[in-house]
């Protein structure tokens, strides 16, 4: 405890310099995660941070911090898998305790479309290395006790796919470990300076105004997530993305009756329950396009009773908070990562949706790699921003919307 | 926020009867070199800020209709029926 509430300073104030080899704009997660490689593996660390807000204001400390690799492609499962290997030795890596807790993942199928979708995600998991796997009833009861799984449902639980290495994480200290990391190697975090624009000068982005000032960069990142759109236009990239806010809420403490992450598509909800005692509780994306991050009462109410549909025994506990987060939404549900086709020195880590998160390190080091030697590494070409031009999608939607 | 959206057909109602049918962008002619219609499909503009923008009547009266709309605070400016333009 003396460690979060001593005098140590996570990391320090700096003036904003004149220039720097590489400026991030955005520093969640992902801006963290890339600096963080930039320096420890690539030793670049004129590196700066920029974001509007504080650190951790954004999508880092909004998504229900869910963590797993059992995706639906070839292309997302290796790569959300390279992240929660990252993830299982990022306390250690960082001297900082993120508290993740593999507890275990389990996405239920209600409908016999359902379970054709999860056993054609276990058996590409299966064959990619991840540990995956179809489970029944009988199974989920003795994972599950608490879940409702009994006669007159109006969507049974027919199967599951049960992820034991999925789980959840602490998001705040993921943002402030990856952050003290960052400000220990010299890498500059500067909070409140919002971007207002980027100069393109023959075909090459060269610095970047800030409310703070302008400052030249070797090169622009852009990870933005929600925001993207709007930093990609002061640079003259087109992006495919539209933003979709993204509602959660969390209940009163409980006493700890769920240890597995609970997701179902069919419902449009995801339920887990923190250390704290408290119910994480998600919802689908709202169906309309929008930058506000207030909630509704339709979607919390509709969050209320697809819960009660899985856990009945719920139906007094209180809700505490109901917040929204702006998701960065693709057209195949799979991220943006690379360099902008048109515009040289200006790259993208974008299009996060809503499965950033649990993508940061991984992202976070292959984007650093990229943006080092100047070659996009393998594992990161199928989310090439070109792809929408030679029509060669990711589809990942099936495993990526709602089931986080 | 939720908000209402005023039908040029039924009159005021919840945006959750409506499907969101994303910005309105000119459509490219038949022969439209190919760059013009992965422009079309794939590129947004998805402003911060006031946008026209399509919506389906799905509860209502089934019709598409067009919006504006303020994205950051969800303030509907007018609505009207789709060959009409906006004032």
């Amino acid at each position: 405890m003396t460690q979060l509430f001593g005098n140590n300073r996570m990391w320090r104030s700096h003036e904003l310099k004149k220039s720097y080899d590489v400026v991030i704009i955005g520093a969640g997660v992902h801006g963290l995660a890339t600096a963080y490689y930039l320096g420890k593996e690539h030793g670049v660390r004129r590196v700066a941070l920029l974001d509007k807000g504080y650190l951790g204001s954004g999508s880092s400390g909004r998504n229900t911090a869910i963590i797993r690799s059992n995706y639906r492609t070839p292309e997302g499962i290796p790569f959300y898998d390279a992240s929660v290997k990252l993830y299982e030795d990022l306390s250690r890596e960082l001297g900082w305790n993120v508290l993740f807790s593999q507890c275990g993942h389990l996405t239920l199928a209600h409908t016999d479309s359902g379970v054709a979708g999860l056993r054609v995600r276990a058996e590409n998991n299966q064959l990619l290395g991840v540990d995956s796997r179809l489970i029944y009833p009988e199974e989920i009861r003795r994972l599950v006790p608490s879940m409702y799984l009994g006669a007159g449902q109006r969507y049974p639980i027919l199967a599951a796919l049960y992820h034991p290495p999925g789980g959840i994480i602490r998001h705040d200290a993921v943002v402030w470990g990856y952050a003290r990391a960052c400000d220990r190697m010299g890498i500059e975090i500067h909070p409140f300076t919002e971007v207002t624009a980027i100069r393109v000068e023959n075909g090459a982005a060269r610095s970047v105004v800030t409310t703070r000032g302008e400052i030249a960069a070797g090169a622009v990142l852009n990870a933005t997530a929600g925001w993207a759109s709007t930093i990609s236009a002061m640079a003259g990239v087109p992006l495919q993305i539209v933003s979709h806010p993204l509602q959660a809420c969390v209940t009163e403490p409980l006493k700890p009756f769920l240890d597995k992450v609970i997701v179902s598509a069919t419902l449009h909800v995801y339920v887990n329950q923190t250390d704290k005692g408290e119910l994480v509780i998600g919802a689908e994306i709202d169906p309309y396009q929008s930058y506000s991050t207030k909630g509704t009462l339709p979607t919390l109410e509709q969050m209320a009773t697809y819960t009660l549909e899985l856990f009945p025994q719920l139906h007094g506990v209180r809700v505490l908070r109901q917040w929204a987060g702006v998701c960065d939404m693709t057209p195949d549900f799979a991220p943006i990562i690379g360099a902008a086709e048109d515009v040289s020195n200006f790259y993208m880590d974008v299009g996060w949706g809503t499965y950033g998160f649990k993508a940061g390190p991984a992202a976070g080091k292959y984007t650093a790699e990229m943006i080092a030697t100047g070659k996009t590494p393998k594992i990161i070409e199928p989310f090439s921003p070109s792809r929408f031009r030679t029509a060669r999608l990711v589809g990942e939607k099936a495993a990526a919307a709602v089931s986080h | 926020m939720s908000f209402l959206l005023r039908c040029p057909h039924c009159g005021d109602r919840s945006v959750y009867e409506f499907r969101f049918g994303g910005e309105v962008k000119p459509r490219p002619a038949p022969g439209a070199s190919e760059e013009e219609w992965v422009n079309y499909a794939y590129n947004r503009t998805n402003s911060a800020g006031v946008q026209t923008e399509w919506c389906y009547h799905r509860s209502g009266c089934r019709q598409w209709i067009k919006a504006v709309r303020n994205t950051r605070t969800n303030e509907v400016l007018e609505t009207f029926y789709p060959e009409e333009n906006a004032r």
